[in-house]
Parts: structure tokens; sequence; C-alpha cells
């Protein structure tokens, strides 16, 4: 199957200082991703907060430049393109941000905020106008309030909006930061089911975002799953989820409260439930194992050579020195 | 394993709170935040008050702790019974003594509730020397016992941070530590771990659990994440528009739910390994406080709704259906769905 996105080593740092000390550091929020998003596919990308997710999906976008490595779109590199060029290629990729609320101009008509990206693309007024009703319906909102400002809906419906703006463009490629995030769950399901719609009706691919493991599972066709910067483990859905490895994924999996099985136990043992605080990402080796503080299963082994993904069969990929010996 | 018919530690009688907001035309609007709640909660229990955003979860929580802001809300009639007293008859001295002390609370956001400018050792401190007349020596030994039990280091260099030098886990470690300072016999958790990542849930989920049983304390638990719920609940209630739907235990609830709302929430949760099909989504979206539907609030939304449900508000009732304590408020319990 042909790859719709094609990232190489993505890598994107940002400078930074001590408060006090003025020493430099370098926080490599996304630090040596690779993968291919195969055409009309759905891409999931799990991980916690702060990890690099919306990072990765900003530089992928060119947003924010990548610092190193490439990103193809349908086999063109954009980091070798002009301005103007990259200007094309923009309006055949999309993002849809979590936030409904600050993603819509709260003094803009809606129609005025979808026509925006028309306007900027030479498009005639009265074909503007139809497009905006096309758009409108595609997604659900009727047409008749087409000249309501953003307050007026709810979050479910500006979520809506926000989607039919994206899809103003005719994109091909579709970046979900977290779309639902911020619905209730009555709501999280029919945005959820509109996007399902939209994909396939109009040939999209996306990249869904997510901490919701559930929701990732539930839609996408591969999933990686993102810890500090880099993808420690990545398979297609189900063989990730009946057989996840790296010992960071199993912990994410076991932490999700699901709708099975037996009360959850209170904590019994102080240790396990003493909090380590967070990693100091710029502190993480340049080679070694990013979880290695925290995993149960680490050793000196772990920090001492560069770690990357590998096979373990079926094209499911890790990034742990103990799964790739044997040990795991 | 629910305890069998424990004593009753706090009991919400039909409580009624509306909110009156002037809009710019000088109008004044009302909005029935809460349309007559009616809740048990058992000593030693955790019952979860499940719902969607604005459905009145956090109204309900704010009137037990007392800290309904009136006005512009009001408590129109009800009766909050807490070791059977009514603590809306309670002055607001009577009722500082319980706020704290009997009754305590940790929110959804540590950062917003704990006092940027001060250490906390000193607001952990604050109120064991408030409730329990320790003096300033004892109370900084009993923080530190404190850091201990919720599971953070015994140092002192914790109680001497702001709270903007701990990390998100941290402070609301530290926040439930405030809460446990006094020996509480309630503690009324909002949506405690909704900010934080999955892992993060998991280890405060288990330490509230764990605290309930040293301090044989009842949780009142907010949520609106049905997968946290299921996991630490012995009793659930479901609330949509400022009314209990259904209410039952864990098991009742999640393995035979009653009310459509319920059933319908059930279904609308992802489900890995399900993928390709559509959701079941719930049309429409939930009524705003100031425009509740005639009848059954849910009626508009509802797959079964017949006329009686468009004109008479249904009560509580059980029909036979489900476990012994297991209520739901639908005129249709027990009715055959379309599909």
């Amino acid at each position: 199957m042909a790859g719709l996105i094609e990232i190489i080593d993505l890598q994107k740092h940002f400078p930074g200082r001590g408060l006090f000390t003025g020493k430099k550091r370098k926080v490599r929020a996304v630090d040596g991703v690779s993968f291919t998003i195969a055409k009309k596919s759905i891409f999931g990308l799990v991980g916690e907060s702060g990890c690099g997710k919306t990072t990765l999906s900003r530089a992928l976008l060119y947003l924010d430049p990548p610092t190193a490595g490439s990103i193809s779109f349908d086999s063109v590199r954009l980091g070798e393109l002009r301005a103007r060029e990259l200007r094309n290629f923009r309006r055949r990729m999309q993002i849809v941000f979590q936030d409904p609320n600050s993603a819509l101009d709260p003094k803009m008509r809606i129609d005025r905020s979808i026509a925006e990206g028309l306007i900027n693309n030479g498009m005639a007024a009265d074909r503007r106008e139809e497009r905006i009703i096309e758009l409108l319906k595609l997604v659900g909102i009727s047409p008749a309030h087409r000249s309501r400002y953003p307050h007026e809906f709810s979050g479910g419906q500006k979520q809506r909006i926000v989607i039919a703006r994206a899809l103003s463009m005719e994109p091909e490629f579709l970046v979900l930061d977290e779309p639902v995030s911020n619905l209730d769950v009555s709501i999280q399901a029919q945005i959820i089911n509109l996007l399902l719609d939209l994909k396939e009706e109009l040939s999209l691919t996306y990249l869904f975002i997510s901490h919701d493991l559930n929701l990732v599972a539930y839609l996408s066709d591969t999933i990686a799953v993102m810890y500090q910067g880099r993808i420690v483990e990545q398979a297609a859905t189900e063989e990730l989820m009946s057989r996840p490895l790296h010992p960071y994924t199993l912990k994410l999996f076991s932490s999700v409260p699901g709708l099975k099985g037996e009360r959850l136990l209170p904590d019994q043992d102080i240790e396990d439930g003493k909090s380590r605080g967070p990693v100091n990402i710029s502190r993480v080796p340049a080679g070694g194992c990013p979880y290695f503080s925290q995993c149960p299963e680490g050793d000196s082994q772990c920090t001492e050579s560069a770690l990357e993904l590998s096979d373990s069969g079926k094209g499911h990929l890790t990034a742990c020195f103990k799964i790739n010996t044997g040990v795991l | 394993m629910a305890p069998a018919k424990s004593e009753t530690l706090l009991q919400i009688n039909d409580l009624d709170v509306t909110f009156e907001q002037s809009r710019g035309d000088l109008q004044i609007e009302t909005a029935h935040a809460l349309r007559g709640i009616d809740l048990t909660l058992g000593r030693g229990e955790v019952h979860s008050l499940v719902g969607e955003s604005g459905s009145g979860k956090t109204i309900t929580s704010t009137c037990v702790i007392g800290l309904l802001p009136m006005p512009p809300g009001k408590i129109n009639h009800g009766q909050l019974l807490f070791k059977g007293r009514d603590l809306l008859k309670l002055s607001e001295a009577e009722r500082r003594k319980v706020r704290g002390r009997e009754i305590a609370m940790i929110f959804q956001e540590p950062a917003k509730y704990l006092n940027p400018a001060l250490k906390v050792g000193e607001q952990i401190t604050e109120m064991v020397i408030l409730h329990l007349g320790m003096d300033k020596i004892k109370a900084g030994e009993r923080a530190l016992d404190l850091l201990e039990v919720v599971g953070l280091e015994r140092s002192k260099r914790i109680l001497k941070s702001y709270a903007h030098e701990l990390s998100g886990g941290m402070k609301q470690r530290v926040m439930i530590a405030m809460a446990i300072s006094c020996n509480p016999l309630l503690l009324i958790a909002d949506e405690p771990t909704t900010a934080l990542d999955v892992t993060l849930q998991l280890q405060i989920l288990k330490l509230i659990l764990k605290l309930k049983n040293q301090l044989s304390m009842s949780v009142l638990f907010i949520s609106h994440d049905l997968g946290v719920v299921y996991n630490i609940s012995d009793r659930i209630s479901v609330i949509y528009a400022g009314k209990i739907v259904e209410s039952g235990s864990r098991e009742d609830v999640f393995s035979k739910p009653l009310h459509p709302y319920t059933r319908l929430l059930f279904l609308s949760i992802p489900e890995a390994g399900k993928g390709g099909s559509r959701l079941r989504a719930i049309p429409g979206s939930v009524p705003d406080a100031e425009h509740i539907p005639s009848g059954c609030a849910f009626h508009p939304r509802c797959p079964i709704a017949e006329d009686i449900c468009r004109t008479e508000i249904p009560r509580s009732r059980n029909n036979g259906q489900g476990g012994a304590h297991h209520t739901a408020a639908c005129h249709l319990i027990g009715k055959k769905w379309p599909d």
C-alpha cells in the first residue's frame, strides 16, 4: 500500500536555558520518529501529556518546521519546497484541534470563518456561498444557522464547524488532535461517527492523536505508542491490543479503567503508589531508553547504546533492548 | 461487593436549587440547576454521581459542603441529612465546624484550589490548627505524617514548597492530604483525576480507596468517566438535567441499566476491537438549565418516548426489574427497544 505520509527520523528540538544557571539545554520534544501512514487509513498516536504528540503533529504539517528529518507527502519532500509551493501543499493537509472554543474566532460569524480559506484560494463569491452550504450540510449543521456566531452553538456543534472549515480546502489528510476530548460522552460518539462517515465519503487519511486508548483502538488501523518524544511501540491495532510488548505500553494499558472485571483494589503497596515525579526530558540520554528510569525491567544495558525500533514479528515494532535481545 | 445495608451517613432529600441570572435586557432568567435530588450514602461506601457537564453534579457537591454561592444560587427546598442532622438548618458558624472537619472535599484542578502564595505545609497545617486545636509544632509533625499517608516522601522540603513547584500528581496528593487531615467522615471527590494522565489517575484512585478503608470514610465521587466509576464505586447514581434518573449498586447499574439514558451512555462508549462499525450516538445535546424540557427531561433524545413522557415527570421507581435497591425515573421501565 502506498504511503501518503512518510516520516523519517523526525526531530524537533526546542532551545532552553536553566532559569538561574543560564546553562543551555536542549529539549528534545520529538526525538527521531519514523512512520508511514497508508492512504485512506487511520493512524492512531497514543501517549500521555507532554510526550510530544502535538509537537509531532505540528512539525509534520510544517506549522513548526522540524529540526531534522524528512517528511514526504505523496512522495514529495516538504522540506525541499519553497514557501509558495508549501502553501499549495498545505491545502491538502489540515488539522482539527482539541478545543473548538479557541479554534473559532468568537467575533467572526461561522460562515466567514469557513470562507477565509476559500477567499485565500481565490474562489468566486457566488461559488463560495454554495460551498459553505455544502460543507455545513456535510457536517450536519443546518445552513440556516450559517450567519450565527460561535457562542450560539454547543461544544459538539462548534467542533462540527471546525471540521467543516478544515474540509473546505478539500484536503486528503487530516490531523485530528484530541478532537473529542473536550466533549461530553454522549456527544463524543456523534463526532466520531461523523469523522468515520467523512473518511469514507471523501477518501480521507487521518492521523488521530489521543490519550484515550479505547478510542484510538476503536478507530485506528495502526497504533503507535509515544513516550518522551519517541515511538516505543507500533503495530496494527489488533496485533497491538492482543499482544502489547513494551513495558510502557503494558503499564499504559493496565492503567486504563475498563468496564469489565473486578473493582479496583485499594493501593496496598505504598511503594507502588509513590510518585517518582516526571522525568526531565532534557536529562534522558541521547541514545538510551527514555523509559529506563521508570521501567520495572530496566538495567544498565538499557542506557548504554542507541535504541531503535525493530520488528518483533508481523510488523510489530518495539523499541526495547530487553525485547530485542529476547529477554522479555 | 457492596457492604450489606450499612448505616446511612448522608441523605439528600428532594434538593431543589435555582440560579437567577440577569440577562442583558434587565430580564431575570431562572436556571433550574437541581430539580429534586435524592441520594443516600452509607457509611464506608463509595457512591458515584455520574453525569455530563451541566447536569448538576458539582452543584450537588457544593450544596453538601456548603459552598453554594447565594445569591445567585438559591436552595428552594430539600434536606441534607448528615448523621441525621439537617445541614441546611445550621448557622454559618456551625456549618464551618462541619466543613473540613467532618466533610472534606478534593477538586478536579488542584492547582486552582491550592493557594499559590502559601507554602503547602502552611495549607496542610491550617486545617489541623483550626479544627483540632494543635499547636504549630504538633501540626508540623502531623503534616509530615500526612505526606507519608498520601504516598509522598516524608520530607520538610515538600512542606516548604509552593504549589507551582510540584507536579500535577503531587499537587493532587497534597490536596488529598489537606482533605483528610482531620479524619473526615465524608470525602467529596469532584472529578479528582480528570486532569491527570491515565497512569497517574490509577495511582490516585487506588490511594483514595486505601484512605477510605484506613480512615473508614465515605466517599461521594463525582465523575463523568464511566470507566473510572465502574472501577471504584459501591453504588452509582446517574444524574441528567438536575435529576437522578437511575440509582443502584455498581453491578446492577452496569449489568442491567433501567433508564434509556444510562443504556445509551453505555452504548456510546467506544470499545477496542469493535472498530469499523458506527457508535450508537445519543442524538441532540444536554438541555441547559434555563430550558428544561417538559415531563421527562430526556424525552426529546429518547428512542422509546411516548406521550406520557412529554407531560408527566417520572418518579423514581423499581417496577420489579433489577435489584431491590435499583431504581430509575422512567415511565417505561422494561419497555422493548426498537432494535
